[in-house]
């Protein structure tokens, strides 16, 4: 909205990251990454119908590592929207705008979907008999 | 839109540093905006030292010192210097703030001082605020009522008053309003912060009979709606109000009247 030759003030550049504004941001990233892990967990499971190579093909591509990374990032994306987005109606219901409700409600869905997280993957191993 | 970086001509620069006299024991460094309209070159950041053994203890008392003993040019807003006037919001340490009611030994490090965040800078500090006021008028901030006025005031219980509390204390010095990201990219379109704690003052104010109307002008997908409880508003208030709350209560009763 600069006007003229006038400058447009900082904005971005100089705000210190707020953690209303950082878990903002990681709500619409997640929603985001949801759909491609939507996506992902769609080819996994169609590559069943097309056969034995297909599948093994696509359990190998997953259990790299690299795919691992991409499983851990979309469980994370799980459970940090379905947190935040309870923390969301939550607000619509008139609950929760104090700035100490706020700042505690942020750090319980931040603890939630990393711990949730943590488990889902040990359960994942468990269930593989990995450990 | 979404801009995440800002236009070549409002890049900030490296500005000039001004030393503090010798024998100076308690020296914090100032590193203020600064742009000049007829300079024809871009914003810069200047660095002012300070001794805070003759300075006062608030932010503006350091920009007012800058200003008389420093640099005269130096421009800024301020009027009241105890927090009801709202003219020295400025962005310092990284948040919005009145710089007249933040005090120096709150803030780590070196005092960055900028002009409020994502709007046209008119001179160094002073933004230009003359959108989101052109945004205030067209949420018509007065009294409607269609019901003749009695002979002494319009009458409120004491519980009808205090629904006022946390509203009329805003001083409209656009903090929040410059704090919210979805401000700063539909700005043009989105009322913010300010402007609809403002509002909903009035919708919830027991004696304005246009509450109807108020709430049919809201119910917009931009005017009201660009908001996303991402709470900057609130978090930066330096009145300790909360914008972020009362746009909640907007979108609850667009919902309740169906």
């Amino acid at each position: 909205m600069a006007s003229g030759n006038r400058p447009l003030s900082p904005h971005l550049q100089v705000y210190r990251p707020q953690i209303t504004s950082m878990l903002s941001i990681l709500h619409r990233m997640t929603g985001v990454g949801l759909v491609g892990g939507a996506l992902i967990f769609t080819y996994w499971i169609t590559s069943a119908t097309y056969g034995p190579e297909a599948f093994d093909r696509a359990q190998s591509i997953l259990g790299s590592w690299f795919g691992r990374l991409v499983l851990l990032g979309t469980i994370f994306a799980f459970y940090f929207h379905l947190a935040n987005g309870i923390r969301h109606i939550a607000w619509d219901a008139g609950w929760g705008y104090e700035m100490p409700k706020l700042r505690a409600s942020g750090v319980v869905v931040l603890v939630f979907s990393t711990s949730m997280t943590f488990l889902t993957f040990l359960a994942g191993y468990w269930a593989a008999g990995v450990i | 839109m979404v801009e995440f970086t800002l236009p070549a001509n409002s890049k900030v620069k490296k500005g000039k540093t001004f030393p503090v006299p010798a024998g100076a024991t308690r020296v914090r460094k100032f590193k203020v905006y600064r742009w000049d309209p007829d300079s024809g070159e871009n914003p810069r950041l200047d660095t002012f030292e300070v001794d805070l053994d003759t300075c006062g203890p608030m932010v503006l008392d350091a920009l007012i010192k800058i200003k008389d003993e420093i640099d005269s040019t130096l421009t800024f807003r301020r009027s009241c210097r105890e927090g009801v006037c709202g003219s020295c919001a400025f962005n310092v340490d990284g948040t919005n703030t009145l710089a007249c009611i933040k005090p120096i030994d709150d803030i780590k490090g070196d005092v960055k001082i900028y002009p409020l965040p994502h709007m046209p800078v008119v001179k160094d500090l002073v933004a230009d605020l003359s959108v989101p006021y052109a945004q205030y008028r067209s949420i018509e901030p007065w009294l409607q009522a269609d019901t003749p006025p009695p002979t002494g005031e319009r009458l409120q219980s004491p519980e009808e008053r205090a629904k006022l509390d946390g509203l009329w204390e805003c001083v409209l010095c656009f903090c929040c309003q410059t704090s919210c990201p979805s401000y700063w990219w539909n700005g043009d379109r989105y009322l913010g912060p300010a402007i609809l704690l403002q509002a909903y003052r009035w919708i919830v104010d027991s004696r304005d009979e246009a509450t109807g109307e108020r709430l049919d002008k809201l119910d917009d997908p931009f005017k009201l709606f660009r908001c996303h409880t991402i709470m900057n508003c609130t978090s930066t208030c330096p009145k300790g109000l909360n914008p972020g709350q009362a746009i909640g209560e907007i979108k609850a009763a667009l919902i309740k009247r169906g």
